[in-house]
């Protein structure tokens, strides 16, 4: 019997085993390939854009994961600090298919936008795709438009959008570099153009070339799409640097406004001794807690001040700092959510809405309670009550799915659909709408009452090769590597980084202003 | 009583003497040229008065501006230092027809002294032993080899050994001409050239003997490290020495402090009569370790007695206590053949240890100018013996911290750890091919020596320690100088792809010094060592199984790492570099900062690799800057007299091909 820390670490292993494959991208003689021509892989390329030991956060690096395309889905994206601005970067990687857009490219450029939206973040874009992936056009194209909607609203946003151009960027992709803000091309690299040299001659029977249709120095000196034409990659990189330099950036709440804090008592490596790896023995939320938040200071007379600690115990909420900035916190503590922990839960988001406090939600919920007598005390209405708080409720959300997720829980604890600011996932995790075992169970009970109203006998032998295979096939679908894949978190991590990531998520939440509402749903108390 | 004294001097010296004058109660005035405004000695004094300019000509050589300094501050007396004005009797009497009290002998005295020739003879007399003047007539085969020297050079100019009695007469004809541009004075005399002599001197205050010295460890004919008493010589020969000394102090009847060096053949024990010097030595230091004496003050009685009237008398010192070993630490690279730095001095600091004395005129930050002596400080180490001394001084002077420029400290460590001199078997030849054989610092070799081998080390995969902490000191610097996620760790990734790097120069024509590093969650991670404690200026390293810590320094580019085997200036390679700012080759540059005396070419002209571009001058030597290829003069961008920085474009010559 494998302990805590021994199931903890070897799920952690295999995550970073997932992660080596995202970053090997096409692969060994792919990237040889590309070095050879002076080019750099788009991590390279990222490490030079970033400050110099600044943090990058790297967002939906499983993308992709379990689908026929390679891990990571031909780009990088995440958010780093340069010249002290917190910007999204987005780096096409030409190692995979010359970094050409497929479904799952899309998807994840999609949700970069997303987060560059919700916080208000300047764009970066080192741009070298080929295009779409031919063969998934019919995927693509339509929704595809939807990218280059969303460069030039967020310059109307004053989200400043740079893209600093590397290699192909033709035919629909040229119209990244034409909505960005500022435009560098790399000399003799970048090509952008919306037909090359065959398709031209097909069209109208001209005869031309690359350069001339689209070389960094026809934009630098004749088109004007290029603002900068750099020498080199490290150029353009360097040119990249100075221009979010001078977009004069400044954060709705700096961090000289973040009072001073400590760290937590606790060694976050301790975590590891506390996630059960078997989901269904509990664990106190208090320990995992008491590991994310500052530590007592002289700002922080209390790490955890706990709500309602004596009702609906099965959600523990109260207030905390993380990083120097207040945040409520609503874990699960016992898995199953009763009316209690929805009434409790609908108060807590109000009240954090009432002091613009942000939220943090840590799952391990299996759901909402069933059964006769929860039915009839309302616990669909209660829990209606929490999703319509959560909902409605407008300060950022941060969630972290620690254990299980199961059913109407997910919702109710601010899953995917409900848009967090950021959703990570610990490799312990598992979410669906049931738990294997019960939805193949539920399955069978179905099938026997269907037998049985039919006048049938049911095969209870015949059908346990049936429960085995639905019980595979969910228990694949609930791992975390299968819903980072689907884009249904931000990322799997490693829970030793759980504070700092949620330090990095709430620092670029303050990019902008953000206030509690009052306005929720008709609530049906 | 002097109440209020003039130094007409700089930096060390001046400091030297206004802490005596603080002991005494005399209050103090410091004179200055604009170089040297911002030097401490100049805040030290009670009051300072400018000599506008910068060149000695100007200003520390300038009689009259130094008594027109005297007048209006007040001065009732002038200390001349060293150097400068210190031997030159019309100053002397200046000094005095201004109603000032003079500290220092009779000028009649240093007029005497002036004269090589003039002194060898009476001294002579006096029954003290010199060396036989030869002439291109006179000189035979066994009287080889000789030398020729300029009756009225010093500091070792002017000076020609000659092997064959066939150069003798163009040597001399040349020393004649040298000495007569130098000095103004052709006299020039030959005597014999003793090849292992050792240079041993006798300290004097008016006709009392304060014991001897040793100065035999010379570079150029310069003095480098000095000790008192002279090592290895019998009771015989040493009492001989003071008495010849005295004799000559006698002759003249000396006034104050002067020393009468010697040259002493160890294998025949014989000595004979150099010079004296009329005025107080840069070395007088270790005399006063010994014999525990403060000679300014000295100076300064004898100076009050005369102008008393009083017949000087000055007390008998004892036999000397311990060992006291001087070096003299100076901006100047050894291994390029001490070519005199200058610059920024962004560190000096000298660990503060009992025994030891710390004479300088500098302190961090101050800039050392091309216009003087590039000597930062004299340290003085005294212990019961001399091994201990040397032990304690190569001890300090290891531990010191001295960034911004290069200096001639590494050496020092080594002569004073060298067995030979350990032996007190040192001639003034010790310096010469004897030690470039032996002393590391001799050796032609790229600026830091541990920065080459670590790149060698590279090639194993272990970046050594000091390029490791500098790396991680940077980052720290980068880490505290952040505006947002300031405490979220180091390079935190939470999908690793590679490592962080941070390259620094290499030796010219190496690759970069690459240090590979990881951040993260557990903090600093380099492979073959395990980072104890980092921070912006100190970096703890485990390395096979010992800790060290490593003290650095940042100042951009330059990154000066300290650590118990010595120190290592790397030179950060910046991330990027704007195509815009890059040099284009053929670029000549400024190799050190100094003044432009001659442009050779004219712009558009053709020229051969090697011809002279232009000529600068600095820290009083001139350097030439050729054409590195044949090509064409596309741009000149000085003019002669023009000021230049190191590292500036002077000229920018085009290759044929292009």
């Amino acid at each position: 019997m494998m302990s805590h820390r021994e199931a903890m670490l070897e799920k952690i292993d295999a995550l970073t085993a997932e992660h080596a494959e995202a970053v090997a991208g096409g692969g060994e003689r792919s990237v040889a390939r590309h070095h050879h021509r002076g080019k750099l892989m788009p991590r390279e390329r990222i490490e030079l854009l970033v400050d110099e030991g600044s943090a990058f956060l790297e967002l939906s690096p499983l993308a992709a994961w379990g689908s026929d395309f390679t891990v990571g889905a031909s780009v990088v994206t995440g958010i780093g600090v340069i010249e002290g601005v917190e910007c999204l970067i987005t780096a096409n990687d030409p190692s995979v298919k010359g970094g050409a857009s497929n479904p799952w490219t899309t998807k994840k450029i999609f949700r970069a936008s997303q987060i560059a939206e919700e916080n208000g973040l300047p764009t970066v874009s080192l741009v070298e795709s080929g295009g779409a992936d031919l063969p998934t056009q019919k995927e693509i194209f339509i929704p595809g438009g939807k990218l280059f909607r969303d460069i030039t609203r967020a310059s109307a946003r004053k989200e400043p959008t740079v893209a600093l151009v590397f290699g192909n960027s033709t035919a629909g992709g040229a119209y990244v570099p034409g909505m960005s803000d500022y435009t560098v091309m790399v000399k003799e690299q970048a090509k952008v153009f919306l037909g090359g040299p065959p398709l031209v001659k097909m069209a109208t029977g001209e005869e031309s070339d690359d350069e001339s249709l689209g070389g960094a120095e026809m934009h630098a000196r004749t088109s004007g799409l290029a603002d900068y034409l750099a020498e080199d990659e490290r150029d353009a990189i360097r040119i990249g640097r100075r221009i979010i330099a001078r977009l004069n950036w400044r954060k709705a709440r700096p961090d000289s406004d973040v009072p001073p804090y400590a760290e937590p008592a606790g060694d976050p490596d301790d975590l590891l001794d506390l996630i059960p790896s078997d989901l269904k023995e509990p664990f106190d939320p208090r320990d995992v807690i008491a590991l994310l938040c500052d530590g007592v200071s002289a700002t922080n007379g209390v790490v955890f001040d706990e709500f309602k600690p004596l009702y609906g115990t099965s959600l523990v909420t109260g207030w905390a700092t993380l990083h120097g900035r207040p945040i409520g916190i609503l874990a699960n503590a016992q898995g199953v959510l009763f009316s209690e922990e929805a009434q409790k839960a609908t108060q807590f988001v109000q009240l954090a809405n009432q002091s613009d406090t942000p939220l943090l939600f840590l799952h391990n919920t299996t759901g909402y309670m069933v059964g006769k007598e929860y039915e009839q005390g309302g616990i669909i209405k209660h829990g209606a009550m929490m999703i319509n708080a959560i909902s409605n409720s407008t300060v950022p959300h941060l969630t972290v799915i620690m254990g299980a997720s199961y059913g109407a829980g997910n919702y109710g604890m601010n899953g995917r659909a409900f848009d967090p600011r950021f959703l990570f996932t610990w490799p312990s995790a598992k979410s669906a709408v049931m738990g294997p075992a019960q939805l193949a169970g539920v399955l069978e009970i179905v099938a026997e009452a269907s037998a049985t109203s039919k006048g049938e006998t049911f095969d209870a032998e015949g059908f346990k090769a049936v429960k085995e295979v639905v019980e595979a096939q969910i228990e694949e679908q609930s791992m975390p590597y299968f819903l980072s894949g689907m884009l249904y978190d931000d990322g799997v991590i490693d829970p030793r980084d759980t504070r700092t990531i949620l330090g990095i998520c709430l620092s670029v939440i303050d990019n902008l202003p953000f206030e509690g509402t009052d306005r929720f749903g008709v609530f049906r108390p | 009583m002097i109440t209020r004294l003039l130094v007409a001097n700089r930096a060390e010296i001046a400091s030297r003497v206004f802490r005596t004058c603080r002991d005494l109660g005399i209050e103090t005035v410091a004179v200055h040229s604009d170089a040297d405004a911002d030097l401490p000695y100049v805040a030290e004094a009670d009051r300072a008065v400018r000599l506008p300019g910068t060149s000695p000509a100007e200003t520390y050589l300038r009689t009259d501006l130094i008594l027109e300094a005297a007048r209006r501050s007040g001065a009732d007396a002038i200390h001349p230092g060293y150097g400068f004005l210190s031997e030159n009797a019309g100053f002397a009497r200046a000094v005095t027809d201004a109603g000032l009290v003079w500290v220092g002998p009779a000028p009649e005295s240093i007029e005497s002294m002036g004269s090589k020739i003039e002194s060898k003879r009476l001294m002579e007399a006096a029954g003290v032993p010199v060396l036989t003047n030869h002439t291109a007539d006179s000189a035979t085969e066994t009287d080889l080899p000789l030398i020729v020297k300029a009756s009225a050079g010093g500091g070792g100019r002017g000076m020609r050994i000659v092997r064959s009695l066939a150069d003798l007469p163009g040597e001399i004809e040349r020393a004649t001409a040298e000495a007569e541009s130098a000095f103004g004075d052709g006299t020039v005399f030959v005597e014999a050239y003793v090849e292992r002599g050792r240079h041993v001197e006798v300290q004097l205050v008016g006709t009392t003997v304060y014991g001897d010295r040793d100065c035999s460890v010379q570079r150029r004919h310069q003095k480098v490290v000095e000790e008192a008493p002279a090592p290895g010589l019998s009771d015989e020969v040493r009492s001989a020495l003071h008495d010849a000394a005295r004799n000559a102090a006698e002759a003249i009847d000396y006034r104050g402090a002067g020393t009468v060096e010697f040259l002493y053949d160890a294998a025949t024990e014989r000595f004979f009569f150099l010079e004296m010097n009329t005025r107080l030595q840069v070395e007088h230091p270790v005399t006063e370790a010994v014999h525990g004496v403060d000679l300014v003050a000295l100076q300064v009685a004898a100076a009050e007695n005369h102008q008393a009237g009083n017949h000087q008398i000055a007390d008998t010192p004892g036999a000397p206590h311990g060992h006291a070993i001087e070096v003299r630490l100076y901006a100047e690279d050894p291994a390029a053949d001490y070519q005199p730095q200058s610059g920024e001095l962004t560190t000096f600091e000298i660990p503060e240890v009992d025994g030891i004395r710390v004479d300088t005129g500098f302190t961090s930050g101050s800039v050392v100018s091309t216009h003087y002596d590039a000597m930062l400080a004299k340290v003085v180490s005294w212990a019961p013996t001399r091994e201990a001394a040397a032990r304690k001084l190569a001890g300090v002077l290891g531990r010191a911290r001295i960034h911004g420029l290069v200096t001639n400290r590494d050496l020092l460590v080594e002569i004073l750890r060298d067995e030979v001199f350990l032996a007190g078997d040192v001639s003034t030849a010790f310096l010469g091919d004897d030690g470039v054989s032996r002393l590391a610092s001799l050796a032609p070799q790229p600026p830091s020596s541990e920065a080459s081998s670590e790149a060698s080390s590279e090639a194993s995969g272990v970046p050594s320690g000091a390029a490791v902490a500098a790396a991680i000191a940077l980052a720290e610097h980068t880490r505290l100088a952040r505006t947002v996620q300031q405490r979220i760790p180091v390079a935190f990734r939470n999908v690793v792809s590679q490592a962080q790097v941070s390259e620094f120069e290499g030796a010219e024509g190496d690759d970069p010094i690459r240090v590979e590093w990881w951040g993260g969650r557990d903090g600093y991670r380099v492979e073959g060592h395990t980072v104890v404690a980092a921070g912006p200026t100190a970096v703890t390293l485990e390395t096979d199984g010992t800790r060290t810590t490593y003290d650095v320094t940042v100042n951009a580019p330059a990154v000066d790492v300290d650590h118990p085997g010595g120190h290592v200036r790397l030179i950060r390679v910046p991330r990027f570099v704007d195509p815009a700012d890059a040099v284009a080759s053929g670029s000549l540059l400024a190799p050190m900062p100094g003044t432009v005396v001659k442009v050779a070419v004219e712009a558009d002209q053709q020229v051969e690799a090697g011809d002279v571009v232009l000529v600068l001058e600095a820290m009083k030597m001139q350097h030439t800057v050729t054409a590195p290829a044949a090509g064409t003069v596309t741009e000149i961008n000085v003019q002669p007299g023009a000021q230049v920085a190191a590292g500036e474009v002077l000229a920018v010559v085009e290759g044929e091909e292009q």
